[in-house]
């Protein structure tokens, strides 16, 4: 399977948007090689504003041009982003409800050998408690493309989560993309896997696996995480009466925690959740880090077992 | 609405603004007169003299912007605004009021005229700059005013701001620090010292004007200057005093974020007849 980073189809997403919206601007915080903004910068140097090392002032100039009618995507790593800019975010950018698309790369374990400091697992948990966010964690390269374009054209912000290392690439274009639908991936009646991210690969073949050993799993992608498409979600407890989520961050507060606020208000099921068990990570190689912190189609699996046999208790 | 271009009629209009300052806060119970007060000449100006302004089509796109970097003098920024015709001045009353649109700080989706929301020190100035910045790349030849409080420069995000508004040559962008001297906890000399501001301002770049902030000529004469210094954004360093205008509130820091009794407005209102 092919493998792609969603930041590397960002970068080429941002200059397809670029092309077709002029007042599309980019801006970036001394990391555009990284978040890959430079696809832009090298197409449109004029629409194009690095900031240096400051992302508070990043998000602050992004809101200033939103409230001159551009739409403004700002990039840099998620942990400073949404930690060290977080209340240029919340008063400036979510409170004013502006045009700023704060697409953050890097996020969760798999920046890997940069350790910690630099692993954002909060990210989706901060930006979904704020007023006005949407919400956007695309699996793979084709998703990316079709959520930079709706960002785009969605009107307010939008907190776009895209990671480092390279992910098989799991959609076509034929493949629709909407902001606030999860999509069932593969259908399935005993568990419902609902994954977003990375995770939403490692789901697909944790559903193979339990296939082969007689249990049918629902794979949902959930994309955007806020708004988040309660139908679908209250649906895959109704029909299969027990829930595994699956994210690359901490289980507190990001897909886990949406979810169950979902069914405990609309569709009690049991439910398990698979993410970092509260714990800041350290620096390895991605697949050892996903090893060590829990976030294989083992523990996918493993969960599903779980959740299946409390939902039979 | 007409500019007004005599010095007679700035002062009147500013004596009007100290009135609905005061009126407001007392009406309110709570708020922020000193710094409100501290900067009524540079709104004035700026409002009455200086910006391009339509509070009938206050989205105008090709309007001048001003972004009040200090939130919390949000009076001053109210009654002004009222003042210039963007809403009646019987609204000033409703003032950090349930259902009002006039939030304790400003609130650009709820106030006509309002260009940014603000209140978070600092932030107004990397929004001013990005204004400037769309400005530029737009090749409009709208300006941009942003009110700084001495205090508020201890936020690192005002340096960030200063840095890049230096760095991308924003001669579109005129700020103003209200260098009253006060902070919430006492002097801004005392709390943490940010002198020299004028060589700080120009070492970031900025051209830097230094004026009698209460002096509607030099303020003028301050903002002819910056229109014609091309490649650098200026700063106008405005000494001011707080409170200024009531008696009892000048240079006492204690008035930076109480609003006047009942009997304390109606001695203001009389200084201000």
């Amino acid at each position: 399977m092919e493998k792609v980073a969603t930041r590397d189809a960002y970068g080429k997403a941002l200059v397809k948007l670029g092309e077709q919206m002029p007042q599309v601007v980019v801006l970036d915080a001394d990391l555009s090689k990284s978040t890959k903004t430079h696809d832009f910068k090298k197409v449109f140097p004029e629409r194009f504003i690095n900031v240096g090392i400051a992302e508070q002032n990043l998000l602050g100039i992004a809101a200033g041009m939103a409230a001159s009618g551009k739409i403004a995507f700002a990039s840099t790593f998620a942990v400073f982003a949404t930690g060290r800019a977080f209340e240029q975010i919340r008063n400036s950018i979510a409170y004013t409800e502006l045009n700023v698309k704060i697409a953050a790369t890097h996020a969760g374990l798999t920046v890997g050998e940069d350790g910690a400091s630099h692993q954002a697992i909060v990210d989706m948990a901060v930006m979904r408690a704020l007023p006005n966010m949407t919400v956007i964690v695309p699996a793979d390269a084709t998703e990316t493309e079709k959520a930079v374009f709706a960002a785009a054209a969605h009107d307010g912000p939008v907190y776009l989560r895209l990671g480092r290392a390279p992910v098989p690439i799991l959609f076509d274009d034929d493949y629709k993309f909407e902001i606030g639908k999860a999509v069932v991936l593969r259908d399935g009646k005993d568990v419902a896997l609902l994954a977003c991210g990375i995770m939403v690969n490692e789901a697909m073949k944790a559903a193979e696996e339990l296939a082969r050993e007689g249990i049918s799993a629902r794979v949902i992608n959930v994309s955007t995480l806020k708004p988040i498409d309660k139908g679908t979600i209250i649906k895959a407890a109704l029909e299969t009466g027990a829930l595994v989520t699956a994210e690359e961050h901490n289980i507190i507060g990001g897909l886990g925690s949406a979810v169950a606020e979902v069914i405990v208000e609309n569709a009690p099921v049991p439910l398990e959740r698979v993410g970092v068990r509260d714990t800041f990570g350290e620096s390895g190689k991605p697949e050892e880090l996903l090893e060590k912190y829990g976030l294989t189609v083992k523990d996918i699996r493993e969960a599903a077992y779980k959740v299946i046999k409390r939902k039979k208790g | 609405m007409e500019q007004i271009s005599n010095e007679k009629k700035l002062q009147e209009m500013a004596r009007q603004i100290r009135r609905n300052i005061i009126t407001m806060l007392a009406e309110a119970g709570s708020g922020h007169p000193g710094g409100s007060l501290s900067a009524v000449e540079i709104l004035t100006t700026l409002y009455f003299q200086e910006m391009r302004v339509d509070p009938a089509n206050p989205r105008w796109p090709e309007r001048d912007r001003f972004v009040l970097g200090k939130g919390h003098a949000a009076p001053v920024l109210y009654a002004t605004l009222a003042e210039k015709g963007f809403f009646s001045r019987e609204e000033l009353l409703t003032l950090r009021k349930i259902n009002s649109r006039l939030q304790g700080h400003p609130d650009m989706k709820k106030v006509p005229g309002v260009d940014m929301s603000t209140g978070s020190l600092g932030q107004g100035f990397s929004a001013s700059v990005g204004m400037a910045l769309a400005g530029k790349m737009d090749k409009k030849d709208y300006r941009v005013y942003l009110l700084l409080g001495d205090g508020e420069i201890q936020e690192g995000q005002v340096w960030e701001a200063a840095m890049a508004a230096a760095h991308y040559k924003l001669d579109n962008l005129t700020a103003f620090l209200d260098h009253n001297g006060l902070q919430i906890d006492g002097p801004v000399q005392e709390v943490m010292s940010p002198e020299p501001v004028v060589d700080k301002f120009k070492a970031f770049g900025w051209h830097v004007e230094q004026i009698d902030g209460h002096s509607f000529a030099q303020i003028t004469k301050a903002l002819e200057i910056a229109k014609t210094i091309k490649g650098k954004p200026t700063m106008i360093i405005a000494e001011t005093v707080k409170g200024k205008g009531v008696s009892f509130m000048e240079n006492e820091a204690g008035w930076h974020g109480a609003a006047p009794k009942k009997d304390q407005a109606a001695q203001a209102l009389e200084e201000l007849a």
